[in-house]
């Protein structure tokens, strides 16, 4: 058998990727030898099983294509996956499907351990609130922000400074019940974001982006700097956790169970879900997604552009201040939260969950936090323990892979799949954060 | 007074003054044809007028109103719709989709003037459903017309809606500016295609380096020596390719 050159490639790729894995999974180096740790991965015996590895991950490739050619058009699997399209297809399978996987998240968490449950609160539940904010802003109007977690900062301070007398150095003449803080700080962060925006949204694409960062960083340096305003880089500390007194309506979510936290934030996230859904249908929607594919065309077309843009910068603002305000009643925060990290953190959870799709980025941050909390502990039947350090390695692997055969995110919009498909015929560009480029007059 | 008047509009791209003084009038009901050469300053003109570039000097008068320091979209709910240079439809949304966009501030009278545009242009009909950007080159430019159709223009500004298409399609595009003429839209045209252009207007205008070179009525540029070198290319092919 000859080995096309395209195979040859194919093969080359396999090998390296065991090779690499063999580097990451080896004795690390040391500070002395610091390639000690190559050697010791790659000039040793067991550099032989990855190769192997490498060998059949090839093979099985290669197989797997040749028996999907011989097989697409009659084969078991094409029929397979014919019922299940028609089955997705037909009326009422989705709106099944929606509640099947409501009684999973309303479920599951019942089972899980308590720090388990944290982490569905405090990573996953409150990311995919963020991430939904900034899918409006990144998704819907193509807007590249990576300052979003200011915003998220914002609506935590403002919590801290409005319900509890000690944990900043300042606090209002009045305390509030945390609830009635949430108008507040989701006020609070939109006026930021229309602040921030005003002036910006008339850049475009890359230079937004630039413009964000530094006011993400300005936020951070900002509440790590003023000591006598955010306690500095000391956080927070002692924000009262949330409680309900509507009469004989009297609960209080107990600070150190997570649970309750998760099932309001589960609540809300049902309902900005709905909210989104409709607001991408509806008239600023429409304008959203015309601004998104072409803003001089719609400008042109009489949609005011910069209002718009500024809507859903502050939509997004909102959402992430009111994900700041149930962070603070639950957890410690300093201005080490909200990181440059944490931003970009969010938008990759759009970007891979597909950008433009509610139930995409809610996936997204299921997956890519739920793999970071699962890698803590040494993966299932084969008992490798990843190292603390090398956490991030396999998070980028995943995020690469996932980029490289399925750009348009786990569950995509309907518009990203276009997108992408309009840009593999070489009709568009699939580069939609910056979609609206300006052609030089 | 005229429908759109430009008195001695000045536009600068930082220190390049791109437009150095540039007036000229639209009456109502008229086809005016704008030509020159490249970075004459034709696309200036146009998106000064429609409210996309600020002008340094000069004013802009629609129907009695200063166009001067109003936004691109109110100038288009005004009734003033610019065609951009490289038919720019929304490219994911079908035909239907797009047309729709171009009704944004007015959808009352959608349904008839979709039936009206699909009159105009049957091969949009056809393809309803179709994603804009997998149309050909010509049904783009169709589709970027009837989508400013859909705004009930009073002036239609077209940018080069020739560029880049086929002789027949060019042929069918002129045609039907002309008939959407016809029905009473004002037309101010920026073409590069002189010879179509000049024989679908009554007036010309031709600009060179920012200023205005000469003006007049069709007709007479059509016979004018200079204009029949340069824009016509009829004593040196290559030139008529630059221009």
């Amino acid at each position: 058998m000859r080995l096309s050159v395209l195979e040859t490639k194919r093969l080359a790729a396999c090998l390296g990727l065991g090779l690499l894995l063999a580097v990451i999974t080896g004795p690390s180096g040391s500070q002395d030898h610091p390639s000690s740790g190559i050697r010791g991965s790659l000039l040793d015996v067991r550099v032989v099983d990855f190769l192997l590895f490498g060998l059949v991950v090839w093979a099985l490739a290669f197989g797997l294509r040749r028996a999907r050619q011989t097989e697409a058009v009659s084969g078991p699997t094409a029929q397979l996956r014919q019922t299940v399209r028609t089955a997705l297809d037909r009326r009422g399978a989705r709106p099944t499907s929606y509640l099947a996987m409501l009684l999973v998240a309303i479920l599951v968490p019942l089972a899980l351990a308590p720090a388990a449950q944290l982490s569905l609160f405090l990573d996953i539940g409150i990311y995919a609130l963020l991430a939904l904010g900034l899918n409006v802003v990144v998704g819907y109007a193509g807007l590249l922000d990576l300052g979003y977690i200011a915003f998220y900062a914002i609506g935590a301070y403002v919590t801290a400074y409005f319900t509890s007398a000690s944990a900043l150095p300042i606090h209002a003449p009045f305390l509030l019940n945390p609830f009635f803080v949430f108008p507040v700080a989701v006020a609070v962060a939109a006026l930021a974001g229309i602040i921030l925006g005003g002036p910006t949204l008339r850049l475009r694409g890359d230079y937004l982006a630039i413009v964000t960062l530094g006011f993400g960083e300005i936020v951070q340096i900002l509440a790590r700097n003023s000591d006598g305003v955010t306690n500095g880089s000391r956080g927070a500390f002692g924000v009262p956790g949330l409680s309900m007194h509507l009469g004989p309506l009297e609960y209080v979510f107990p600070r150190t169970k997570a649970l309750p936290y998760y099932y309001l934030l589960l609540t809300i996230l049902v309902l900005v879900m709905i909210a989104f859904s409709q607001l991408e249908r509806s008239r600023v929607g429409r304008a959203l997604a015309a601004i998104r594919e072409d803003e001089v065309a719609a400008e042109a077309s009489g949609v005011p552009t910069l209002r718009y843009k500024l809507v859903a910068f502050a939509i997004g603002a909102s959402t992430s201040g009111f994900a700041g305000v149930l962070f603070a009643t639950k957890q410690f925060f300093n201005p080490e939260t909200f990181s440059l990290q944490a931003s970009i953190l969010v938008l990759t959870i759009v970007i891979f969950g597909g950008m433009g799709s509610l139930f995409g980025v809610v996936l997204g941050a299921v997956v890519l936090q739920g793999l970071a909390y699962v890698l803590r502990d040494p993966i299932p039947f084969i008992g490798f323990q990843v190292a603390d350090a090398d956490r991030f390695i396999y998070f980028g692997a995943v995020i690469i892979i996932m980029m490289v055969f399925r750009p348009q995110g786990l569950v995509p919009s309907r518009r990203r799949s276009r997108e992408i498909k309009l840009s593999e015929q070489g009709l568009g560009h699939a580069d939609a954060i910056t979609g609206a480029s300006e052609v030089k007059p | 007074m005229s429908l759109l008047e430009l008195d001695d509009l000045v536009v600068r791209y930082g220190a390049v003054e791109a437009l150095k003084g540039v007036s000229l009038t639209v009456e109502e009901g008229e086809i005016v044809t704008l030509l020159g050469a490249n970075g004459a300053g034709k696309t200036t003109t146009l998106r000064t007028i429609s409210g996309l570039l600020r002008p340094s000097r000069g004013a802009i008068t629609f129907d009695g109103q200063p166009l001067k320091n109003i936004p691109a979209h109110e100038v288009a709910a005004m009734g003033l719709r610019h065609v951009p240079e490289g038919r720019r439809v929304f490219p994911q949304m079908s035909i239907v989709e797009n047309l729709e966009m171009g009704a944004y501030r007015d959808r009352k009278h959608l349904k008839v003037d979709m039936e009206r545009v699909f009159g105009l242009f049957p091969r949009l009909a056809e393809r309803q459903k179709q994603d804009g950007g997998t149309l050909s080159g010509g049904e783009q430019q169709m589709l970027a017309i009837g989508r400013a159709l859909m705004g009930r223009p009073r002036v239609l500004l077209l940018d080069e809606p020739s560029m880049g298409l086929a002789p027949l399609v060019v042929q069918t595009i002129f045609q039907i500016i002309g008939e959407i003429n016809a029905d009473g839209v004002t037309v101010l045209l920026v073409e590069q295609n002189a010879a179509q252009a000049l024989r679908r207007a009554s007036r010309g205008y031709v600009l060179e380096t920012g200023t205005i070179a000469m003006q007049g009525e069709a007709s007479a540029l059509l016979q004018d020596d200079r204009i029949r070198q340069v824009y016509l290319g009829e004593s040196t092919g290559d030139e008529a390719q630059a221009g």
